[in-house]
């Protein structure tokens, strides 16, 4: 879907970034993690061109970028960034309807899109249609802003940081919406952070750069388990990656089937992180296992079973 | 890449490298420049006060010792060519300073020559459109090389100030005395210096009293909203009414008080009651925006309210008010010409009177030193600004 | 129109005084016998040179077509400074506008004359002149008062440059413009009224030829009339500059 080869970008004197190559499949959430100054948002950026590459080439559907105008390759990407910048003179509903306007959709079209995609963020329609940004928390302005990203449902959805100026609550909810926007919609997204906890949670691919170059790209886990050289270590939290792993494995991969356990019993979707948690605060060395949504007892969890390697999803 | 100063203006040998223009700003003035050398007229020659001179261009004024003026003129076109450096800036600020000389001592030394002349004992030199817009655009070059030196404010000051240092030179010595502006200060002095005079009575004699009503009503407005509200409403009113009627409106009730109702007084009256508006705003606002932080920090010290006020919100309101208080005072000195039509006097007499009679000397005579006088405040009260800055920041 | 519409309007300001000034305007000869009680010394206690309507309409021609022309070139220079090239050019045209208003619009008008000679021309070049300055300065503060991440956003979403530039900078920037075009507009009304003195034919001519002749009640005649226009007018921006505004967050 695209695909980066060799790209660079210098500012004066300073590589912003330096040979980065990058192939991003349809359906990946793509994370671009790393430091301040370590040349994520440039090579963002660098996708819809709101950042020139001096070097090498970068692919979109397999036709160079640079063949594109500018504007209509943006018009296919959706873009959300962290200040937010809804228009502050326009409703919501207009907000939203900006790309699909500059598409000249037609006003019914519209119009069923913003209702739908306000619906999709959790915010009621008739409530929020007319309302205006300055009247919005923080967090439901990012809500009209991904809306507003998604609005002529692009291939691509590019974010810049885009939770990085909500309070946490907002942050987690915001997070949880995308995860499920991005599972049902199998949309592409390719997501720059400096949160950790964020790029594990939502990726399914990481890449880690550091002033300009790419360190490490691959799943979660092996950015965890496997850590390239100490740089990759101690980022993702030298001595915490063990409790970093652990909570990126569902209880269900370690369940006992059948087996029975005293206690409140724990949803199949928490991590053996919870699972740990909740090991100690108990006293205890099994804990039963439920089914999250009909809470029927599936079976029991083991304290050894953190350490030991997956069983095959039953 | 960086090559060495010069490399722009040396073209290798066998290349034909057209010259790049670095400094857009001052090639824009360069290419204003031009007509205003060929084509506008640089002095005016006439043989008399009543007829309007003939006019001479600058190209055709040029003589002997004159084309040293080429000099500054051609580095500051090859400065439009050469690379944005420190020394570059500098030297095109020495050239513009050189210029503005040559421009005042050509045009000094072309009236004293046509003077001289035997039969011209009437004859009247004026400075026409070219010479002022070549001043103009000389200045716009000096003041632009000075901003791109990056220079702290008061030194910016220092170094445009020490601009006109030629040109109070060459009035000094004299050298300009020939010139028909010149002359007719002569045979005006005492009435450019009695409306010198009058005009900063006239200033003084409304800002003063508005700074005496419009502090209190300043600090009575931060204190009570319901006082703001109305009161700088009416001021708003004020403000919006065009000057000349709000004298014309005050002749009646002056009248009717037995004062009267043309002259200083309504003049101040009038220009008091401008001035109310910046001031009360200015100090209410500056009293508004001293930060809540600041005062509960001073309350928690335990301060008591009359420490808190002179202490804490008065030093740091002070600026705001400053800032108000400039605005003022060049808004007063330009509101005091329009007085002179109520018979308040003035520089505005000069300009008026110019008018009616046709004569531009006496009607620059009445403007030129109204806008140095405005100019010098503004200038003064922004060294003031900068100087307290300093102060308060140790 | 709804009852509480009406009483709205009724107690609004501004209808009550576009309304005395109108009457003013057309019927001030009707008013003739008011002014002759008022001065009962003045032989001619009504200005009847030329109509009040003819003035009142000259006047608001000079500032209309002088406004036009300060608005168009100080919205296209305001708007060339900010951008590409133009940044350069921006501490220019500051210093120039700093300079330009510390010098008193009389003089720019007084200064008109020798170059143009006497009559409505050197008003129209003085006024349009001056009135560009707080022009530029509003177009400059108000494109600079568009938030960063609002430009950034515009051009992610795959807006032109042009259409940036006209469903989000100038929108968002007209609040501070208007203000701008207000301030401006006012002292063009008050300047045109001194036009009178080389030889424009405005509301400023009763106040001039009143003062050269000691005659106050053609000073009050015109005096109220010019006063009035300027208070509608200025009550006329604020209205507009709330109805624009009212996507701003409620202070």
């Amino acid at each position: 879907m695209i695909e980066l080869r060799e790209v660079g970008k210098s500012y004066g004197a300073v590589r912003a970034v330096d040979g980065v190559s990058l192939t991003i499949e349809r359906a990946e959430f793509v994370v671009l993690i790393g430091a301040s100054g370590s040349g994520k948002s440039t090579l963002l950026k660098m996708i819809n061109r709101l950042v020139e590459h001096d070097q090498g080439m970068v692919l979109f559907q397999g036709e160079q970028i640079r063949a594109f105008k500018p504007e209509d390759l943006r018009r296919r990407m959706g873009y959300a960034i962290q200040s937010i910048g809804l228009f502050p003179h326009w409703s919501v509903a207009r907000n939203i309807a900006t790309v699909p306007q500059l598409l000249r959709w037609p006003r019914e079209r519209i119009a069923a899109r913003v209702d739908e995609l306000l619906a999709l963020l959790d915010l009621e329609p008739a409530l929020y249609r007319e309302r205006y940004p300055h009247q919005l928390s923080g967090g439901q302005q990012q809500r009209v802003g991904v809306a507003r990203a998604l609005a002529a449902d692009p291939e691509v959805l590019l974010m810049d940081e885009p939770f990085g100026a909500l309070d946490p609550i907002s942050r987690q909810a915001l997070q949880h919406e995308l995860i499920r926007i991005h599972r049902a919609s199998r949309r592409t997204i390719v997501m720059v952070t400096h949160d950790i906890g964020e790029a594990l949670r939502l990726a399914t691919r990481i890449v880690l750069l550091d002033r300009g170059r790419i360190v490490q790209a691959g799943t979660p886990a092996q950015l965890l388990a496997h850590p390239a050289d100490d740089f990759v270590r101690e980022f993702f939290g030298g001595d915490e990656r063990g409790l970093r792993l652990l909570a990126l494995q569902p209880v269900a991969e370690r369940v006992h089937a059948g087996e029975s356990a005293p206690g409140e019993p724990l949803p199949h979707t928490a991590s053996l992180r919870d699972a740990l948690s909740q090991f100690i605060a108990r006293g205890v060395s099994r804990l039963p296992v439920a089914d999250a949504a009909s809470g029927r007892v599936l079976g029991a969890i083991h304290f050894d079973d953190l350490l030991a390697p997956p069983s095959p999803t039953p | 890449m960086s090559l060495p100063p010069g490399a722009a203006l040396v073209v290798a040998p066998g290349q034909h490298a057209a010259p790049r223009v670095r400094n857009r700003v001052l090639g824009v003035l360069v290419l204003a420049a031009l007509p205003a050398v060929g084509a506008l007229a640089f002095v005016r020659v006439a043989p008399n006060r009543l007829v309007t001179g003939e006019a001479v261009t600058l190209l055709g004024l040029m003589s002997e010792a004159r084309h040293a003026l080429w000099l500054p003129a051609a580095v500051l076109m090859f400065a439009v060519f050469a690379p944005a450096a420190r020394w570059v800036h500098a030297t095109v600020l020495v050239a513009s300073a050189g210029l503005l000389a040559a421009l005042f001592w050509i045009a000094g030394s072309e009236a004293a020559l046509q003077s001289a002349a035997p039969a011209s004992g009437l004859a009247r030199v004026s400075l026409g459109g070219g010479f002022w817009l070549l001043v103009v655009l000389a200045g716009l070059a000096a003041a632009d090389a000075a901003q791109r030196l990056d220079l702290a404010p008061a030194r910016r000051t220092i170094a445009l100030a020490a601009l006109l240092l030629p040109l109070a030179a060459l009035l000094a010595a004299g050298h300009l005395d020939a010139l028909s502006l010149l002359k007719e200060y002569d045979n005006r002095r005492e009435a450019f210096d009695a409306a010198l005079l009058r005009h900063l009575q006239i200033v003084l004699a409304a800002l003063l009293p508005a700074l005496a009503i419009g502090v209190p009503l300043g600090v009575a407005a931060a204190r009570s909203p319901a006082i703001a509200g109305p009161l700088l409403a009416a001021l708003n009113i004020i403000q919006t009414v065009p000057s000349i009627a709000l004298f014309a409106l005050l002749i009646a009730p002056l009248a009717a008080l037995g004062l009267r109702g043309i002259g200083l007084l309504p003049a101040a009256i009038a220009l008091t009651l401008y001035a109310l508006l910046p001031i009360v705003h200015g100090t209410a606002s500056g009293l508004a925006q001293v930060s809540a932080a600041a005062l509960e920090a001073g309350r928690g010290m335990g301060m008591t309210a009359a420490q808190l006020f002179w202490r804490v919100r008065v030093p740091l309101a002070l600026p705001v008010l400053a800032s108000g208080l400039r605005v003022t005072t060049v808004q007063l000195i330009g509101l005091a010409v329009v007085a002179a039509l109520i018979g308040a006097g003035g520089f505005g007499a000069l300009v008026f009177q110019g008018l009616a009679s046709s004569a531009i000397d006496l009607v620059m005579l009445g403007v030129l030193p109204v806008v140095a006088l405005a100019v010098a405040a503004d200038a003064g009260f922004a060294l003031l600004a900068a100087l307290l800055r300093k102060d308060a920041a140790r | 129109m709804t009852w509480p519409r009406l009483h709205r309007l009724l107690r609004d300001p501004l209808p009550w005084l576009t309304a005395a000034l109108l009457l003013l305007v057309w019927g001030m000869p009707s008013l003739k016998p008011l002014f002759a009680a008022w001065f009962p010394t003045l032989d001619r206690p009504l200005y009847e040179q030329e109509s009040f309507a003819a003035l009142s309409m000259s006047h608001v021609a000079i500032v209309a077509a002088s406004s036009a022309v300060s608005l168009a070139v100080g919205v296209a220079a305001g708007l060339f400074v900010t951008r590409g090239a133009g940044r350069e050019f921006r501490p220019l045209v500051e210093t120039l506008v700093a300079i330009g208003q510390t010098v008193p619009p009389v003089a720019v008008l007084a200064l008109a004359v020798p170059l143009i000679g006497f009559g409505a021309l050197p008003a129209l070049i003085a006024l349009a002149l001056y009135g560009l300055l707080p022009i530029v300065r509003a177009t400059i503060a108000g494109i600079e008062s568009v938030p960063q991440g609002v430009l950034e956003v515009a051009d992610g979403l795959g807006l032109t440059r042009l259409q940036r530039l006209q469903r989000t900078e100038l929108p968002l920037a007209l609040p501070v413009l208007l203000a701008g075009v207000r301030s401006s507009v006012i002292i063009n009304i008050g300047t045109a009224a001194i036009a009178s003195t080389v030889g424009a034919r405005t509301l400023g001519s009763p106040i001039i030829v009143g003062l050269a002749g000691f005659n106050t009640a053609y000073v009050l005649q015109g005096a109220v009339v010019v006063a009035l226009m300027a208070v509608v007018v200025d009550l006329g921006f604020e209205r507009l500059g709330a109805r624009w505004g009212r996507w701003r967050a409620a202070v």
